[in-house]
This record gives structure tokens, C-alpha cells and sequence, in this order.
């Protein structure tokens, strides 16, 4: 008996969306308030913390462009992924246009970060 | 009269408008879905900095201006809570999500993955942001 089973690309974007979740459940958190709250109003943090100079070198480090890299694609991803089964969850039915949105997104996201991360070079 | 199966039955159908205010296990499981917006909103802050980081020092001061902005505060509470109301219900969830746990040939409680779950994020919030304030102090 043969089966021809075609291959399911499911399990790589349950995969990404996985990560991206557990990502932002373990860093999201902190990160929302350091760039969002406590840097803007001087709360808890100096207001230099996010000084070009600190954050260019973080960027421009290999382990820190790793992370920068891995939080805003793997954010991009998660969402992606939740908000496409939502719609089905809405009773919306999501056909190809909204697959194309929900992780064209993320992808399109993905490039522009490694594009501008690959601009500032590493050290 | 046309329908779907085109032999004349007209099978009842349950609308699904509202399905999930039904119940409050439901209206649960729709928030913590709509976190995904915040994520995602997020997401798209972090992206421009990142596209700004690498235009130079005056577009990366343009961004730190527009996150001072009173606007861009309350937002940023609002995600802090989404995000926050995410990642607890994350490691709720995660004793379903993960394959069985052994340890010392048990199986390890769902309370107990969750406990560690919420632990290991405590850590790390508090190692990132005395890093960042040590870092750059």
C-alpha cells in the first residue's frame, strides 16, 4: 500500500508562532516597558538608556543583532499566525488573501529587520 | 428553492455571530486570542526603531521623541497589559501545549510546568532590565 502524503508546511509556522509566543510571554513583559514606559518618562530607568550610542552598539554586536533579529521577527510571526486562526475562530472563513496577509506580514517584516540590521554591519 | 445540497433540504444552520459571548470560558479564550493584536502592534514599534537605528542618530532621536509623546504612553500601558495578560495565559496553557514532562520517571503536574513557566518569566524580566539599567547606567 502506498500513501502519498503531501507535505504540510503547518508544522513550520506552528513552529515560529510557538516561539514567538514563548518569546513574548518571557521578554515581551519587560521589553513594553523599558522602550515604551520607563525610558519615555524617566521611570525606574536613566533617560540615556536608550542612547543612539547604547542601542547602535547592541545592534551592532552579533549576540545583540541576534536578539534584536529574533524579537521583532518571531513577534511578527506569533501575531501572524494567532490573528490568522482568529478569523476562523470569527466565523470568517479566511481564503488565500488573508493567509497571504497574515504571514506575508511577518515575512515581508522578517526582511526589512535583517536588511537593516545587515546595513549597520557587525563587530 | 436553491440551497446548498440542491435537493430542496434547507438543514438548519447555527449562526455563529457571537458564539464566543455565550460563555465566559469562551469570552476567556477570545481576549487572550486578541493579544495577538498588541503583539503584533508592538511589533510594528519595534520594527520602525529598528529601520530608524539604522537611518543614523537623528532619525533614532525622532523615534525616542515619538514614543515621548503622551499618545504613544498610554498605548504603550495599554500593550504592557495585553502583553502581560498574554504571557500568563501562555504558561497556562503550556501543560496542554507541551508533550509529557518526565521527571524521576513521574510525570511532571500541569501546576507545576505553569509555576515554572511564570518563574523563568520572572527571571528573565529581572535579569533584562537590571542588565539594561547596569549595561548602560
Amino acid at each position: 500500500m502506498s500513501i502519498n502524503l503531501k507535505r504540510s508546511n503547518a508544522p513550520v509556522f506552528w513552529l515560529l508562532f510557538g516561539a514567538g509566543g514563548m518569546l513574548s510571554a518571557l521578554v515581551g513583559p519587560v521589553l513594553v516597558f523599558i522602550t515604551g514606559i520607563g525610558v519615555p518618562l524617566g521611570l525606574l530607568l536613566p533617560e540615556n538608556t536608550l542612547s543612539y550610542t547604547h542601542v547602535h552598539a547592541l545592534a551592532h554586536s552579533w549576540i545583540g543583532a541576534l536578539f534584536l533579529f529574533a524579537v521583532v521577527a518571531l513577534f511578527f510571526w506569533h501575531a501572524g499566525h494567532r490573528i490568522y486562526h482568529s478569523l476562523h475562530d470569527l466565523g470568517l472563513h479566511p481564503g488565500a488573501g488573508a493567509k497571504l496577509v497574515c504571514y506575508g506580514v511577518p515575512l515581508l517584516a522578517t526582511l526589512i529587520a535583517v536588511y537593516a540590521l545587515a546595513s549597520m554591519g557587525y563587530s | 428553492m436553491n440551497t446548498p445540497a440542491g435537493n430542496g433540504r434547507r438543514p438548519y444552520m447555527r449562526s455563529m455571530q457571537g458564539w464566543w459571548r455565550r460563555n465566559t470560558f469562551y469570552v476567556e479564550y477570545m481576549i487572550h486570542e486578541a493579544t495577538a493584536l498588541f503583539v503584533a502592534a508592538y511589533a510594528v514599534v519595534l520594527l520602525v526603531g529598528l529601520v530608524r537605528l539604522s537611518q543614523g542618530q537623528a532619525a533614532w532621536n525622532a523615534w525616542l521623541a515619538a514614543l515621548r509623546s503622551p499618545g504613544s504612553v498610554v498605548f504603550h500601558v495599554l500593550v504592557l497589559a495585553a502583553i502581560s495578560y498574554h504571557a500568563w495565559t501562555w504558561f497556562q496553557i503550556m501543560p496542554r501545549t507541551l508533550p509529557p514532562v518526565m521527571l524521576k520517571g513521574k510525570r511532571l503536574s500541569a501546576a507545576a510546568i505553569t509555576r515554572s513557566g511564570l518563574a523563568a518569566a520572572a527571571i528573565v524580566t529581572l535579569m533584562v532590565f537590571f542588565l539594561v539599567r547596569g549595561l548602560w547606567a
